[in-house]
């Protein structure tokens, strides 16, 4: 079944503004609602896979009209949002009875997957920055939900740069619009490709690069990241760490510099020292953390770097015009490394919700020994602490190993080694984590927590499952050729996506 | 040149949102920020001696069409329709930034951001 | 909030119908002339605005609540997209499509009238609701806070 574009974005839109006609009497009409919502786009996103086409809105044809582009790249990031919303939403209908307004809460969060599913579907860069808006605002009010002390500083500090970021984007759309006259991706792309970068254009681009690297939060745009994860809901910070940089920050950052403005030298080299300042500074700062959630959330920056890093290497190789095996090798380590942090570090923060529903602290040090008391969220939080530090033969290895061939098959050595030496920092903080929450002695306050069972426990167990299940991802061959390739190959080809999308006009 | 002026606004904005300690001064300095950039935008649709494009009963010729006399004079009409966008959008983040600021005038007292310290490390 | 004196509560309570008037005229003549949703339903909540700032707020609330304008607010996004969503059902089945479009026949001239353009006033109308309700319950929300209210709305 062939479901038309703009579906992704008006069904989570429709359903944010009916939930709120539930009122206090119908809130579990209201979650279910929500639920089936999501699990409906998790169905859509499926149905998807390995197709490449446009949509025009209204019939009006590029470049009068917007039109939204479904490739490679935005059915990855589709998939990615949809599952980890959907295991999100799961978590929260048990998790957010500890709130009031949990209604303005489902609203909220249907605004967010609104968001993020129009940027990645945009095929117009002002389109993108209004969803990008969208989502951004969403989240802002989302962190800072439960009106307490911490989270309102959070929720301020977020939101400011965030809007300086946001800000940054617009000035940067508007230098674009006026240097090539046009807002729709394809035609921009064809401009610069004939007429050249000039010095708006590249200042454009730097701004570009720094509006959307705060959203992703590498260093040393990362500020706001340390306080905002944690303070937010378990479900939101799952939300947040798991698709929300990477929708909002990485693809967008992608789609700019790959496929719009093309990559020359220059550019891959910022591109990697930004990754490899936050692979390195996110797993050094994460080991000295005593909060479990701060540590998740330092932990989030390394790994996003993973990320940016296979996406620069291979926009390094192929701006020197290298070995092109190679670079398609380091971007598909990148986009795996995507997916499977998602789901990971999702799953991770779960189960601090978890753990912080029963035991009511977020503390290393006031916790321990819940290993007998809660053995779900303990296997669970083992699986997972195990896919992200990288042991075979969950999803995490692989998709380090691959970004470690490529380097080495590029004979950047000392990348290889970074990224050999970031995996061993992050083993030893899960460890440590691990070894604070669940081994040891219970301490006398927790001596009666209990189990955390229901819709919880269902989200949880889906999400280890796809832990170890995404390694086949690579291994199984028609997996790889269905779902991964095509979004390698829409990032490879680069400019080739404006005579793709002009073509199909 | 009038580029040029934006640009500076833009920064004299960030440097407000940057420096300043009041948290509602932060917010007017993210506001400067969106009006500079609002202001760039309306700008890049400019052409000397334009017409507003509003399209009115003398500019109809016969058959449906638009006069070209008024097509090569109108104001280029898709960046104030991006700005009309873009303040809405303001708006709305300006809303959430108000509430937050009292909401955290209500818990801390006070609106300087350098006693709103208890998130470290 | 309380109210103000008796010269502008009588001023305005005139006043305000005719900002209400103002408001409607800018949202349906919004294909014509410079306007449309956004500036329209902006004078509308205005209209309210001034209701809440001469009369007092709990007056405006007992005028129009908080849970109207929260039903007012999501009806009026809920008729944009069910204006948008019928573009599926005719002829050329997209979104957004202009069904309601009339072709400029020869003597019979559609453009430049008030129900001219199609699906634009529909659109139009539902925004500037959607809009006026929303920028009423933010101003009516803002005025609630107090420093020593607990739960207020979470927003």
């Amino acid at each position: 079944m062939t479901v038309p574009l703009p579906v992704f974005v008006v069904l989570p839109l429709a359903a944010a503004f009916m939930l709120p006609l539930f009122g206090k009497k119908g809130k579990s009409a209201a979650t279910l609602l929500a639920n089936l919502v999501t699990i409906g786009l998790v169905v859509m996103a499926v149905s998807t896979i390995g197709q490449s086409r446009t949509y025009e809105i209204g019939r009006w044809s590029i470049p009068l009209g917007i039109n939204l582009v479904l490739d490679g790249l935005s059915c990855l990031l589709l998939l990615a949002v949809s599952v980890v919303s959907a295991a999100a939403m799961l978590f929260s209908t048990r998790y957010m009875e500890q709130y009031t307004a949990k209604s303005k809460y489902l609203c909220l969060f249907m605004l967010m997957v609104t968001g993020m599913n129009g940027v990645v579907l945009s095929g117009d860069i002002f389109n993108l920055f209004v969803f990008l808006e969208i989502a951004s605002i969403a989240s802002y009010a989302l962190v800072g939900f439960g009106c307490e002390h911490e989270e309102l500083e959070a929720s301020f500090k977020y939101m400011v740069l965030g809007s300086i970021a946001s800000m940054f984007v617009l000035f940067a759309v508007a230098l674009v619009y006026g240097n090539t006259g046009t807002l729709n991706m394809a035609y921009i792309s064809r401009t610069i490709g004939t007429n050249g970068m000039n010095l708006g254009l590249t200042f454009a681009m730097g701004l570009f690069i720094a509006g959307f690297g705060l959203k992703a939060a590498l260093v040393p745009f990362h500020a706001w990241l340390p306080d905002a994860h944690p303070s937010a809901p378990a479900p939101i910070s799952a939300m947040l760490s798991g698709v929300l940089i990477k929708a909002l920050g990485v693809y967008a950052l992608t789609r700019i510099l790959f496929n719009i403005f093309g990559i020359s030298v220059a550019v891959g080299w910022v591109i990697i020292t930004l990754a490899v300042l936050s692979m390195v500074c996110g797993a050094l700062l994460a080991l000295g953390q005593w909060d479990f959630k701060r540590l998740l959330a330092y932990s989030s920056i390394s790994q996003v770097g993973y990320v940016v890093l296979g996406l620069g290497l291979g926009a390094l190789i192929i701006a020197k015009g290298g070995n092109t095996a190679v670079a398609s090798l380091a971007i598909l380590g990148g986009l795996l490394h995507l997916l499977n942090h998602a789901v990971y570090k999702s799953l991770l923060f779960l189960n601090s919700g978890s753990i912080e529903m029963a035991t009511g602290t977020r503390q290393l040090k006031e916790m321990g020994g819940l290993a007998e008391k809660m053995p779900y969220t303990r296997a669970t939080c083992a699986i997972a602490s195990a896919s992200i530090a990288g042991v075979p033969p969950l999803s995490g290895f692989w998709s380090k190993l691959i970004i470690v061939i490529a380097a080495i098959q590029a004979e950047y050595y000392w990348i290889a080694a970074v990224v050999v030496g970031v995996s061993v920092c992050t083993l030893i903080m899960y460890l440590k984590a691990h070894r604070y929450v669940f081994l040891g002695e219970l301490p006398e306050n927790l001596k009666d927590v209990k189990e955390n069972k229901g819709s919880m426990l269902l989200a949880m167990s889906l999400l280890a499952v796809l832990c170890v299940v995404m390694g086949l991802l690579v291994l199984v061959k028609p997996l790889k050729t269905n779902v991964l390739e095509p979004a390698v190959k829409v990032v490879m080809d680069g400019p080739d996506y404006s005579a793709n999308i002009i073509a199909q006009k | 040149m009038p580029y040029a002026l934006c640009f500076l606004l833009f920064v004299i904005g960030l440097y407000c949102a940057v420096v300043k300690k009041n948290m509602v001064k932060i917010v007017v300095g993210i506001l400067v920020m969106e009006y500079a950039v609002n202001l760039f935008l309306i700008m890049l649709g400019y052409r000397s001696e334009g017409v507003a494009p509003i399209v009115d009963k003398s500019y109809l010729t016969e058959g449906g069409g638009i006069a070209d006399a008024f097509l090569s004079h109108a104001v280029d009409p898709l960046p104030q329709a991006l700005v009309l966008t873009a303040i809405v959008i303001s708006l709305g983040s300006l809303a959430l930034m108000i509430s937050i600021c009292i909401r955290t005038y209500e818990k801390y007292g006070t609106f300087d951001i350098t006693e709103i310290r208890r998130l470290k490390g | 909030m309380n109210g103000m004196t008796i010269i502008v509560k009588t001023i305005s309570s005139w006043v305000k119908v005719l900002i209400f008037l103002f408001g409607i005229y800018i949202v349906l003549f919004g294909h014509l002339t410079p306007g449309g949703g956004f500036a329209g339903g902006v004078i509308l909540a205005s209209s309210y605005v001034l209701l809440m700032l001469a009369f007092g707020r709990k007056f405006a609330e007992k005028n129009l609540s908080l849970g109207t304008a929260s039903r007012f607010d999501c009806a009026g996004a809920l008729l944009f997209m069910a204006v948008a969503l019928f573009g599926l059902f005719y002829g050329a089945a997209s979104f957004f499509y202009n069904y309601l479009q009339q072709e400029v026949e020869a003597g019979h001239e559609t453009a430049l009238r008030l129900a001219s353009a199609g699906t634009i006033p529909l659109s139009n109308i539902a925004i500037g609701i959607k809009v006026g309700a929303s920028l009423f319950l933010v101003i009516l929300t803002l005025s609630m806070f107090r420093p020593e209210s607990s739960a207020g709305e979470k927003e």
